[in-house]
Formats: structure tokens, C-alpha cells, sequence
């Protein structure tokens, strides 16, 4: 039997990045607001304290963070005509579980994207024309400019406390910053964290090859910072155990050193932590959210009625409710027909890695923050002309080494063992000498026909409901892209004075078990059409108004850079809509 | 549309209740939770007895271990580090039955994109190799066991087994060799709380200060050697005062 809870003005599916904004933003509104999170509640002093976070098996190897895939995972297949099997122990990707979501456990490299990326089929076709893409690409506009984002990109860049240095004020190239960003209304909130010895070796040398390089924008403080809701961040200590980590000094911009603890003392707030929303409830038109249907740890099933649901999972999931609740029109790859699932994308990761002399290199490669490094940018997006070259996109690559922990971080020179002696003499020799950037070159991965999600025919969660099925595989653009970038960031690293150049570029057939990032993209994107678009340029559904669906499951494609910034100013910008329009006048904010 | 038979659900939430620490759904509204000593710190692994391995399994995983890392005159290698102590502590426990992941069925042999997608878990798979590698070496190898040949015929023995030229029966030899290699060297690496890296040998071995948690001091100390021996979660040996 459902039981049934008091409505309420808002429900919010899952408390991470742009759950915890659009909760904040909408409560200023006064309205009555809960969040349901499927994972547990997570703070800094009970969940990943000081003393006992650096622990690299628990954390890192054995994926305590994250969603547990024996409470539901995905299943993979590389083409069409294959069976799809699911993904038992995560790999390529890591789905976050919990209150602040995958703002716990990220690196907080805190990008924007490039003007040209948010229209991208108009710019490539209008420079390259469009023969130049591929057939089967299916790479759109996101029906929403770079200007019209650049106010909420720099709100949550000033939440966070984000460090770097600006490379574009108003219009004005800035020395020593990225020159190809867009134009930003105002310098970053705080300076650029300091730079350990290898990245900032990346930098000369790249300078010498003649590229601008500039520090990765970090949401780890590079000092202590009270954001514009009075809440208190701590100086980075470079501690080496960012990513895939809990932050114990308070200095990695999450939710929870951002916003909960001031959202969480408003008395029109409330979370239900422990309880996975199984379905969104429609009225009898079908067109009209209810509320949510959620179970909780006891296994009772409620049902929490509300005027406003906000979508805002992780990707996957966020689809996978949509079509579990039979909102949009599922695609269909071969009839080239439907929204839900359609133009799922990842991203087109390589790396290199290099070793130096040991008598005259010491890296201490464990001084690092999750952000930390020096990047270039010429080859990301459309920052370089890729007429001679034969394929679109590219990603900004530099020294982004993260860390020194030494299950991860033991690499060894080509040829050597991979146990015994040779192998130990090798680790011992290199690991104060060997590079390895981890996501050294960041690419984009572009939109394709055949690469999508839906519903698996045979493989259930614990609710016996079906497990998303991912189809995915790299197409030829993408691995021409990274040959092409790999080659570049290999001849900074020899320009460094690398003795032995190792370039791992990337390969298909994709791999679910190699991580690359956690940044899933796209299956219930936005647009201009509701042909070829789940949600309009506001984030809301086209069929069901007031139902609005955050998160990067609405990027058309994945650009050369991390999401996060971008997935967060579409909240603000989002929320911004919501409360200065819809409020007075719930229903379409667009009409097709 | 999908509806949930109360069955389905009690059956899934006892599989919740099972694998979650803190498993209770809650509400929290009005302040931010607090609760005095609420944390999960990690349980340290106590000497003592085997808690998987069999006397005979163990003595062949402490011969592997120290073929896998030899011992050199700077560090020990597996056996002393604690390898197979961390190996038997993780197979008695969540890693050992894999915890938490995706154990449903059907099982069925994809390709190497696709991930593992054994039936068996890892403690049934050690079980059953060591097993095979014994009977391996009995039959081909004058009737000895593992731990009775001499340490280069352990070496070639590894390296044909790395390289697929033996197989061991009814095992995926190549992916056993592959997930051995990888926990032992998870215990050469990992916090000594977890039984292996005994004194933090492959830290010192390597120059990583392990939990130290802040080097604000020397970010901008380019090219010097970081001077100070690491630490563990547990602290130090020479933290603790000697019982007199």
C-alpha cells in the first residue's frame, strides 16, 4: 500500500550540485520544498574527517562513495547487434550516491564552455560547411548562448570560491589566462592555487612551444573564502586526496561547504535522505506532473504530491525515470524517432605518460589538489581551424596530476615487468620521476545516431525494474581527434625534458572498464524542437511543464571540458526562469 | 509505468539493510545533523590466525607474494610486508564476497569491453585456483606442491601462467593471474592498517608520506626532496609509547 504525504509547493530528485541550487533558489521564493535522495546524508566530520579520509583502498580502490552497483547499475554494449551485459563493479564512469552528490567526490575543475560550443551545428557547418560532418553525427544547438549563461556561470563560480585567473574581462584578453574563454563580467573570486613542480614545468615549456598556458580553474580554495551566503571555505592543503575523496579541510567546493548548511536551517526545507524516487506520477492528461513515488530503507512506497517536480539526478538516472514514467518519446535509433535516450555521449580521454632522470627530476608527485595544473586550450572546441585535419571537437589537455597514491600512481617504463624484481627496482626508481596526468588530454565526444539509451530487456535492479542499457562505442572523428591531441601533449612533455614519452591514445572499441571521467552526457537533451529535444531552453519538459530536468543529461554533446560549471549555471539560469516567470504563470515557457 | 509489489520491495530492502552502514531513511530539516562520535572509521586488521586462507593456502599465497615482490636488501618483499595477510583479511570480507556489486544473473561471457562477469566471487575464485595450481604442479612437476619448487621454477611457472601457455584447470587462468597481481600489489600500497605494507615499507620504499594531509609548505619547493617519513592512518610505530 503507497501512503501519501502532505503536498507540497516543489519535490526535488536527488540532492547533488543542481538539486541543492534549484532547492536554495526556490525556497527564497517561500515555497515549501523537499528533496528525496536516493543515498545516504553525507558530512565532512562523521563521513570523511581528517583523520582517517587519506585512506587510498577504501576510497579510491573500493569505491565507498559512490552508488553500489548491487543497488542498481547499467548495461553496456558496444553496437546495436550485440547483448548487452551489465557493469558489475564500475569502471569507466563512477555514479555518485548521496546528499551533494557527485560534489563530494569530484576534482572541482570548475570550466566554462566555449561560446562556439552552445552552437555548435550552426558554427561547424557555417565554417567547415556540412558535408564536413559526419552522416550519422547528430550534434545540435542548445538553444541558449554563451552570453546569456555567463552571469551563472560566474554565480557559481563566486558560490564556490573558484581559483584561477582570468583570461577574457569583457572582452579584454588577460596575460597569463585562458585567451580562448568567452568574455567574463568579472575576474575569478579568488587567485589561482599555486602551482606544484611539474606543473608548472608543463607551463614553460608549453610557453617555449609557443601556447598561453594558464592555471585550471580549481574550486579548491587557494585561500579561505566566505561565499555570498556566508558560508566559510578552508585554505587547500594540496593534500593528494581529492578525487574519488571526500574533502576534510573544507576547501573543495561541494554542496556541503556551499549551500546545505544554510539551506538545510530553512524552515521550508526538508530531506528525505535513504529514499530512491521510483517513478514521477502524472494526472489522467499525461501531461501534468503529480509528484514523485518513492521507496524508503523500510520498503514502504510513498507518494509525495507536489506542484513542481524538479528532475535532478545523475544522468542516467534522470532518463531512466523519465522513461520508467513514460514522459517524452522514447528514441528509437532506427526510425531516428524520439527524445529519451537520444544523444548520449562521454567524453575521448588519453594520456601520457613520461619519465624523466631521477638524479636530476623530484616531483613529490603527492603534492597536488584535485585541480591542480596548467592547461592549454588551443586545441579544445573550435579554437583551431580543423579543415586540414578531417575531424570536429578536440579538448583542452595539460600537467592536471592529481595525486601520488601509490596503488594508482606507480607507473613504470615500457618493457618492464609487470611483478618481480625488475618491476619493484622500476616503481622504486620512478615514482619520484614519472609523470602521469590522469586526464591529461580532456576531449569532447560529439553526438551520434547509434550511440544512446534505453530500457534492458533482461537485466533488473532490486526493484525488479529493468537496468538502463547503454549503447556506445567511439566513432572514427573522436579517435582521429585524440591521435591528433595526444601528439601535441606528447611534444610538451619531451620539451620538458622527458627521457621516454609514453602516449596512451585513446582506442575504441570503448571500455567500460577503463575510467575515463564521471561525465555521462545527454540522453534527455535540451533544444529549439521537440522532435529532436526533451527539455526547451529552460530545462523544462516539453511535454510535461512542470516537470524541469537539471543536469547534464540535457548537453546535445559533451565539449573538451568537466561539466560541472556548466551543468550549474543551467540551474541558476534554470531557477532564474522559474522564479521570475513561471511562478506567475505556471505552464509552457515556450511554445514549439 | 512500472509498479512494485510489496513483495519486491521488502525483498530489496533487506538487501539494502544488509550492505548499508547507516541504512535508515530519515529526515533532516531545520539544522544540519550532528550526532557526538557519529563516524566510520576503518576497522584495523588484528594479527593473528588466518581468516580465509587454510594453513596450505596460505603458505602458497606467502611464496607467491614474495615471488610477485621479491625481497631486496632496502625492502622486504610480500611475504614480510604483509601481502597474503592483507589478501586473506580482504577475502574474509567485503571485497572477498564482492559486497555491494552487481551479483545478479544472468551470467554470460562477453567480451573484454564488457567487464567481468563471472558467476563466482573472488573468494570462491582463489579457493579454487590455488587448488588447481596445486594439483598443476603435482602432476607436471614431479609430484610437488607450489611451495616445494625452488623459487626460479616458481618464476617460470608465473610467467607461463601471465603469458596463457598454462592453464590451470577450470580456472580463467590469465584473469586469476591478473587480479592476483593486482591485490598484491593493493597490499604492498595501501594503508598498513589493512595488514599488509608493514611498516610502511613500500611507502618508505617509494618516498609517498602517506595520510599527511598538508603540504602547504611545499608546493612551491620545486625539485627538493620531501624529507619527512610518512605516516599512517594509525600514526607512526614510534608514536606509541612502549608497554615497560
Amino acid at each position: 500500500m503507497t501512503r501519501k504525504l502532505p503536498k507540497k509547493d516543489v519535490v526535488i530528485v536527488g540532492l547533488g550540485w543542481t538539486g541543492s541550487i534549484m532547492a536554495n533558489e526556490l525556497t527564497e521564493e517561500g515555497l515549501d520544498v523537499v528533496a528525496i535522495e536516493r543515498g545516504p546524508w553525507r558530512n565532512t566530520a562523521t563521513d570523511y574527517p581528517p583523520n582517517y579520509v587519506q585512506d587510498e583502498l577504501r576510497y579510491r580502490i573500493r569505491h565507498e562513495l559512490f552508488l553500489q552497483p548491487e543497488q542498481t547499475t547499467f548495461t553496456f554494449r558496444n553496437k546495436m547487434d550485440q547483448t548487452a551485459l551489465p557493469i558489475r563493479s564500475w569502471g569507466a564512469f563512477m555514479p555518485p550516491n548521496g546528499v551533494g552528490g557527485g560534489g563530494v567526490h569530484w576534482n572541482a575543475e570548475t570550466w566554462r564552455f566555449l561560446p562556439s560550443d552552445f552552437v555548435l551545428r550552426t558554427h561547424l557547418t557555417q565554417r567547415y560547411g556540412a558535408r564536413f560532418l559526419p552522416a550519422d553525427m547528430t550534434i545540435q544547438d542548445w538553444g541558449i548562448t554563451f552570453d546569456e549563461l555567463e552571469p551563472y556561470y560566474d554565480r557559481f563560480e563566486y558560490l564556490c570560491g573558484t581559483s584561477g585567473t582570468a583570461g577574457n574581462l569583457k572582452g579584454k584578453i588577460q596575460e597569463g589566462g585562458n585567451p580562448f574563454e568567452g568574455p567574463r563580467s568579472r575576474p575569478y573570486p579568488n587567485p589561482a592555487q599555486q602551482q606544484p613542480f611539474s606543473h608548472a614545468l608543463f607551463a614553460k615549456a608549453a610557453r617555449e612551444l609557443g601556447y598561453k598556458p594558464f592555471p585550471q580553474p580549481s574550486g579548491n580554495m587557494s585561500q579561505a573564502y566566505t561565499n555570498p551566503l556566508g558560508v566559510r571555505l578552508g585554505p587547500c592543503t594540496y593534500c593528494g586526496f581529492c578525487e574519488w575523496f571526500g574533502c576534510a579541510n573544507y576547501s573543495k567546493a561541494s554542496p556541503q561547504t556551499t549551500i546545505l548548511p544554510v539551506l538545510v536551517r530553512k524552515p521550508n526545507f526538508l530531506v528525505r535522505d535513504q529514499s530512491e524516487v521510483t517513478r514521477i506520477n502524472l494526472d489522467s492528461s499525461g501531461k501534468r506532473a503529480t509528484g514523485v513515488t518513492f521507496v524508503d530503507t523500510s520498503g514502504t512506497e510513498w507518494e509525495q504530491p507536489a506542484d513542481l517536480v524538479i528532475l535532478s539526478a545523475y544522468t542516467v538516472f534522470n532518463v531512466q525515470l523519465l522513461l520508467l514514467s513514460g514522459i517524452g518519446k522514447a528514441y528509437d535509433p532506427v526510425a531516428n524517432q524520439g527524445v529519451i535516450g537520444r544523444n548520449f555521449t562521454h567524453q575521448t580521454i588519453s594520456d601520457v605518460t613520461s619519465f624523466f632522470d631521477p638524479a636530476k627530476f623530484i616531483f613529490n608527485p603527492f603534492i597536488a589538489s584535485g585541480s591542480i595544473g596548467m592547461c592549454i586550450d588551443e586545441f579544445n572546441g573550435d579554437n583551431f581551424d580543423h579543415g586540414p585535419h578531417g575531424f570536429v571537437g578536440g579538448g583542452y589537455m595539460g600537467q592536471v596530476q592529481t595525486n601520488g597514491r601509490p596503488i594508482e600512481t606507480t607507473p613504470t617504463p615500457p618493457g618492464t615487468p609487470k611483478w618481480g624484481a625488475k618491476w619493484k627496482q622500476a616503481v622504486r626508481e620512478s615514482y619520484q620521476s614519472a609523470l602521469k596526468p590522469g586526464t591529461g588530454v580532456h576531449g569532447s565526444m560529439y553526438s551520434y545516431r547509434d550511440v544512446y539509451l534505453d530500457l534492458d530487456p533482461t537485466y533488473q535492479d532490486r526493484f525488479k525494474r529493468p537496468l538502463m542499457r547503454i549503447t556506445m562505442d567511439f566513432h572514427e572523428n573522436e579517435l582521429k581527434q585524440n591521435a591528433f591531441l595526444t601528439d601535441k601533449f606528447a611534444e610538451v612533455f619531451q620539451a620538458m625534458g622527458a627521457r621516454q614519452v609514453v602516449k596512451e591514445y585513446r582506442k575504441g572499441p570503448y571500455d567500460v572498464t577503463a575510467y575515463q571521467t564521471t561525465h555521462l552526457c545527454g540522453g534527455a537533451v535540451m533544444g529549439t524542437d521537440p522532435k529532436t529535444s526533451a527539455i526547451n531552453r529552460y530545462l523544462q519538459s516539453w511535454d510535461v511543464p512542470n516537470l524541469f530536468v537539471m543536469g547534464a543529461s540535457g548537453f546535445p554533446q559533451n565539449a573538451g571540458y568537466n561539466p560541472t560549471g556548466t551543468l550549474a549555471a543551467l540551474a541558476y539560469w534554470s531557477a532564474e526562469a522559474i522564479r521570475s516567470r513561471y511562478l506567475k504563470n505556471p505552464g509552457p515557457l515556450l511554445h514549439a | 509505468m512500472t509498479n512494485l509489489s510489496r513483495r519486491d520491495l521488502l525483498a530489496a530492502t533487506a538487501l539494502v539493510i544488509v550492505s548499508e552502514t547507516v541504512a535508515r531513511a530519515g529526515v533532516v530539516s531545520g539544522q544540519l545533523p550532528w550526532h557526538p562520535d557519529a563516524g566510520s572509521p576503518p576497522e584495523a586488521v588484528r594479527p593473528g590466525a588466518w581468516q580465509f586462507f587454510t594453513e596450505q593456502e596460505a603458505a602458497a599465497v606467502e611464496a607467491l607474494a614474495d615471488r610477485i615482490i621479491p625481497p631486496d636488501p632496502q625492502t622486504p618483499g610480500g611475504k614480510d610486508a604483509g601481502c597474503a595477510v592483507f589478501i586473506d583479511r580482504q577475502l574474509a570480507g567485503a571485497y572477498g564476497h564482492r559486497q555491494g556489486l552487481y551479483t545478479r544473473g544472468p551470467f554470460v561471457k562477453g567480451i573484454k569491453e564488457q567487464g567481468p562477469q563471472s558467476a563466482q566471487n573472488p573468494a570462491e575464485t582463489y579457493r579454487a585456483a590455488l587448488a588447481a595450481l596445486d594439483r598443476y604442479c603435482k602432476s607436471k612437476e614431479g609430484g610437488k606442491s607450489w611451495i616445494e619448487l625452488p623459487g626460479e621454477r616458481q618464476d617460470e611457472l608465473l610467467h607461463a601462467v601471465e603469458s596463457g601457455t598454462v592453464e590451470l584447470e577450470g580456472i580463467d587462468t590469465k584473469s586469476f593471474f591478473e587480479t592476483l597481481l593486482k591485490d598484491m600489489q593493493e597490499g604492498f600500497f595501501a594503508d598498513p592498517i589493512y595488514g599488509g605494507n608493514r611498516d610502511m615499507c613500500a611507502w618508505k620504499m617509494i618516498g609517498f608520506p602517506g595520510a599527511r594531509y598538508d603540504y602547504r609548505d611545499w608546493v612551491g619547493r620545486h625539485n627538493e626532496r620531501y624529507p619527512y617519513p610518512p605516516v599512517s592512518i594509525a600514526g607512526r610505530p614510534d608514536w606509541t609509547p612502549k608497554k615497560t
